[in-house]
Parts: structure tokens; sequence; C-alpha cells
């Protein structure tokens, strides 16, 4: 082979990544949709970050005069019927609708991981206990679930978070423990028997890493729906207090009675909402991938 | 005579088989059903029998994997039987385990010196540089290149697979390895490979062996001595050459007349068993091979035959050595 095509053989396999830029070209160049998820996300979270400093108009502050402006001008994503921008209502509703997401998400499959594991692990008693409080909490929706919890709690961000997070927890723990049931019976476990390693660092060691797969579709799948949920909460009054914006109230407050007249107070936290969703399902499925040595060659 | 690395003595394991909501014991699966050897330093013995007889219950059931029903494990002397998990661990550094599938025992997400440094820092023998010096250096004794070691295990062949595995079994410089099948997952050309590996190794090491296979020109070429299973129980147990050269029990013979010659030329009257292996859940009574021996008599109905001397060190679980 020609010296050339072998060094750019090389370089297309990765081997020529070195420092940050190097690998963020590699990283482009093999997973293109992970990317455009990437910069999405790196998009919302620099919003969130950076809120006060792109957005001229204060999320907060009302005008009678502006009630359900249309897009354009000052306004260029239009004014609610509070006379309220709905581009700086966005832009700072990416706070909590990122916060709660994300948040909401991480904590039910943490929560969710050691449950699953645990239970899978263990087996037994244990397990038939904990499945049966599972199909409990699974057989009420998420959202009714989620209101309990957040009725019980009070309304303020941490508590939504909590109470979307739980009723998240059953269908992770589903998935990690029949995971770890199958991956019980695989020979390496049994190998890291008889070194004689502990039940535990076995568990964190060889099972562990070995549920990511399952765990990042699963979180990517939910992180939309935790959204949605945070919206119906703050509309019923249980999730982020007034008069913080929220996409997801945004949507919720305006979905019935403006969606013919003002059809911007729709669509904007809408799209939103789907960007967010469609960006962390395109970078979980490059994570999945980056993660597994498999798929590395 | 120095004492044995291992003897294993009346070992049983039974498997419970549970029904219905309740749990009840509606059975046993008598895998291994009264199963005695011993291996001296050095030693390979090959334990041989068809899939389902048993083999690889005795395999984990030596290397406390899962626990005897009943029968004694001594290691070195010392009783390890009824050790628990905590009081194993150190007589786990002396007998380590090589498995059939080269592909589910090693995790797809370590790398294959994190496999094999693994043991090493579970046992705290040694970590950091040191754990990778020793890792390195078993890397070679094993036949891989020390710059394999970053290399996950998907990027290894079967053949090097088996090796990783093997490396992760010496890691602790353990005096007995117990290779389940540790070939039949392989090419015929890299089965010679491996095998000549492990007796390299067993020379260099003094190991001892518990070598379980089903094939036999494997199990010829490997051990000192051999033993034959049957539905859980030890049929046969001589040593190499003087069972595939005289074997006693009917079993034996069979599986022997069995084994494919490379001379199409050559016809033999082969005497091939008819009808399948009993069930273990309900052994038949007597002699278990008695649903299927050539020269079934009476009394192999009834009567459990006991291994016996047939000549000198050569015992076989037959009622025609009564003559």
């Amino acid at each position: 082979m020609a010296g050339g095509t072998y060094q750019a053989e090389l370089s297309r396999a990765g081997a020529g990544a070195t420092g940050v830029w190097g690998q963020a070209l590699f990283f482009v160049r093999s997973y293109p949709l992970g990317a455009i998820g990437a910069v999405i996300m790196a998009i919302f979270v620099l919003a969130a970050i950076f809120a006060d400093v792109i957005t001229a108009q204060s999320p907060l502050t009302t005008s009678a005069r502006n009630s359900l402006a249309a897009p354009g001008g000052t306004f260029w994503m239009g004014a609610d019927f509070m006379g309220r921008d709905v581009y700086a209502r966005i832009v700072y509703g990416a706070r909590i609708s990122l916060a709660v997401g994300i948040g909401s998400t991480t904590l039910g499959c943490l929560i969710g991981v050691s449950v699953g594991l645990a239970s899978g692990y263990l087996g037994g008693w244990f397990d038939l206990i904990v499945q049966r409080v599972m199909d409990i909490m699974q057989a009420l929706p998420l959202l009714v679930l989620a209101l309990v919890f957040a009725a019980a709690l009070g309304p303020s961000l941490p508590n939504t978070i909590i109470s979307i997070a739980i009723p998240l927890v059953p269908s992770v723990a589903r998935v990690i423990r029949s995971n770890t049931l199958a991956l019980r019976e695989l020979a390496f476990v049994e190998a890291a028997q008889a070194i004689g390693m502990s039940e535990w660092r076995l568990a964190i060691r060889h099972i562990l890493p070995n549920t990511v797969a399952p765990l990042i579709v699963l979180a990517t799948a939910q992180l939309g729906s935790t959204i949605l949920t945070e919206a119906s909460l703050s509309f019923l009054g249980l999730g982020v207090p007034e008069p913080f914006p929220s996409w997801g109230r945004m949507l919720s407050e305006s979905a019935a009675e403006y969606m013919r007249s003002a059809p911007w107070l729709v669509i904007f936290p809408g799209v939103a909402i789907s960007l967010a969703v469609f960006g962390t399902n395109l970078l979980g499925d490059a994570l999945r991938d980056i993660l597994d040595p498999r798929q590395r060659g | 005579m120095t004492m044995p690395v291992i003897e294993v003595e009346g070992l049983k394991k039974h498997f419970p088989i549970r029904k219905g909501l309740l749990r009840r014991l509606v059975g046993q699966v008598h895998a291994v059903d009264g199963v005695s050897f011993s291996i001296a330093e050095g030693e390979t013995l090959g334990l041989v029998g068809e899939s389902g007889c048993g083999k690889s219950t005795v395999a984990r059931t030596v290397m406390r994997l899962i626990e005897p029903t009943a029968g004694s494990i001594r290691l070195g002397g010392t009783d390890v039987t009824r050790l628990s998990k905590l009081a194993m661990r150190p007589f786990r550094r002396q007998m380590q385990m090589v498995f059939q599938d080269p592909f589910s025992s090693l995790n797809p997400r370590m790398t294959a010196g994190a496999i094999v440094r693994e043991p090493l820092l579970v046992h705290g023998v040694a970590s950091g540089r040191e754990a990778d010096e020793r890792t390195a250096e078993i890397f070679q004794q094993v036949g891989l290149r020390a710059a394999q070691m970053g290399n996950f295990p998907h990027q290894f062949s079967g053949g090097q697979r088996q090796r990783v595995s093997i490396a992760r079994a010496l890691a602790l410089n353990p005096r007995l390895i117990v290779a389940d099948e540790p070939v039949s997952a392989l090419d015929v050309s890299i089965q010679a490979q491996v095998i000549n590996l492990l007796m390299d190794l067993q020379r260099e090491h003094r190991l001892s062996y518990l070598f379980i296979a089903h094939d036999l020109a494997v199990v010829e070429h490997i051990s000192h001595r051999v033993a034959v299973m049957y539905v859980g129980r030890i049929v046969e147990y001589a040593d190499k050459r003087e069972l595939f050269l005289r074997p006693q029990h009917p079993y034996t013979q069979a599986l022997l007349a069995a084994v494919p010659v490379p001379n199409p030329r050559l016809k033999r009257a082969r005497k091939l068993l008819e009808g399948d292996v009993p069930s273990p859940v309900r052994p038949p009574p007597g002699c278990a091979f008695h649903t299927r021996c050539p020269y079934v008599m009476p009394r192999c109905k009834t009567e459990t035959p006991v291994l016996q001397e047939g000549s000198p060190g050569h015992l076989a679980a037959c009622h025609l050595l009564d003559g």
C-alpha cells in the first residue's frame, strides 16, 4: 500500500486524533448526527447560562399594550397575552426546563440503576418485594404519580425534579434488572467469582458497565417526557411556581386558548422542546456507540 | 508420595427443581452423584463424558462457584468444602479456572490487560507499575505481546482470547487450574496451539490440571490419568495409556469405538450406542448405563456397581468385572 493512502487510512481510523480539536474533528466525522445533537444541546446550555446577555427584554416584564403582539420588531418571537417577550421567556425557560429534564432523568436513572442492580443481583426475597413495589408504581401513569409527589412536597424547582424523577425509577429498574439477570449468568462473572472478588465489587466493575447501552437509550428517551411532565405539573400549579418561565408551561397555558389566534405562543416553545428531545436522542445514540469498545473497532 | 494438590471425596451436587407459586420441591437433578478423585502436583486428570453428564458441574463445585450437596474438597490438605466466601478467598489463589466460551468469559468492556491485572489487585498481590510489569510478563508467557494489553477482547481471535483467559488464571500463580472444555470452541489448528501452551506452562510451573473435555483425542494428548463420567458418576478411572488400550467399562469401550479414525479404507466393526442418555432427574436404578449397555445382566438393573480395581490402578464400575 502506498504511504499516502496508508496515512489517510490511519487518520480516518482515528489514529491521528490528538488534542481536543483533533478528537472533536474525529467525532464529527464518525458521528455526524451525534455532532448535530451535541451542537443543539450546546446551544441550549449556553443559552441557559448566558440568558441575560443574549436577551434584551426581561422575561417577567408585562405590558398590556403588547399583549399577544405578533412576531417581528422588538418581539421577534412575539409576545404572550401578558405582553411578555416569548424569545426571552424561551431563553430563560431553558434554565428551568433543562434543569428539570436533565436533573430528574439523572436522578431517576441513578435510583433506578441502584434498585435494578441490587434487585437483579441479590435476587430472592429482596427482588420479589422490590419488583412488586415497582409493579404498584408502574400501575399509575407517570403524571399521576408525579402529581402525588409534587402535591406532597410542595412547588419548587428541587421538589419538581424529585417528583418527576421518582416515577421514572420503575422502568429504569426493570431494564437494569433484566440486564443484570442475563449478565450474572455469563462466564466472565463466574471468572470474577473464581478470582475471589467481592460481590459488591463484581456488581460495580463487571455488571454495571455492561448495562450502559440500554441505560443511555432509555435516559435519552425519558428526557423529553420529563420536560412535558414538568409542563403539566406547572399548569396544575404544582411545578416550578409562577412567574418563572418554563417551556412546558408556556406551551400548556397557551395551547387551548391561543392556538388559532396567536400560534407563535405554541410553536416556539414546542420547537424548543422538540429540538431538546431531538438533540439528546442524537447525542445519546452517538454516546452509546462511543462508550462501546466493540464499536470502536 | 507427595500430598495431592486436590482431593475430592464423594462429591455430590443435586439441583432442586421447584415449581409453582409456592416453589414446591418436585424433584432433584442428580448432576453429580458421588465423584471422587485426586490430582498430584504436575499431573493432569482428564475428565470426559457426554454433554450433560455433570462434567462442568464437577468443575464449578470444585471451584466453589456452586455449593456441593455432599462430599468434601481438600485443597493441599485443607478441607475447603464448607468455608465461607471470605475464608475461601486465600484458597482461591491456589486454584483458578479457564472457561469454555472464549467470548463470554472475558468482560467486553475491559481491556485484556485490565482483565489479567484484576486478580492481582483483588488479592493485593501487586498494584500500579508492579502489577503492569507482572501483567506484561504473563502476557509473554502465554504467547501474547505486551503491546496487546490495551486491546479489548473483541479485537482478539478465539485462540488469543483463550490465551488471555489462561493468563488471567495464571496471574495468581495457582497450583491447580480447572479447565472446563478450554478448546472445544476453537478450530482444530488453534486447539493444538492452546493445548501445547497448557502443557508448556505445566512443565514450567509444575501446574496441576483438571482438564474437562469431550474430545477423546485431546484428552489422550494432554492427560496423565483419565476419568470417564456417565450420568453424574465416574464409571472408569485409570492411567491414560491403560484406559485407551484396555478400556474395561462398556461405556468407555463404546466411546473409544466412536472416535473417528483418519483412514477411510479402514473398516471397523463399530459398536454404536443406541438410545439416549437417561435423565439425571430420575437416573435408572442400578447401573445408570444398563439402558444402553450391550452386555446388560439382570443384576445391573437393581444393583449399583462400585468402582473396583479390574487391574492394578485401573478402576471401573461394572458388574462384568466380578466375572
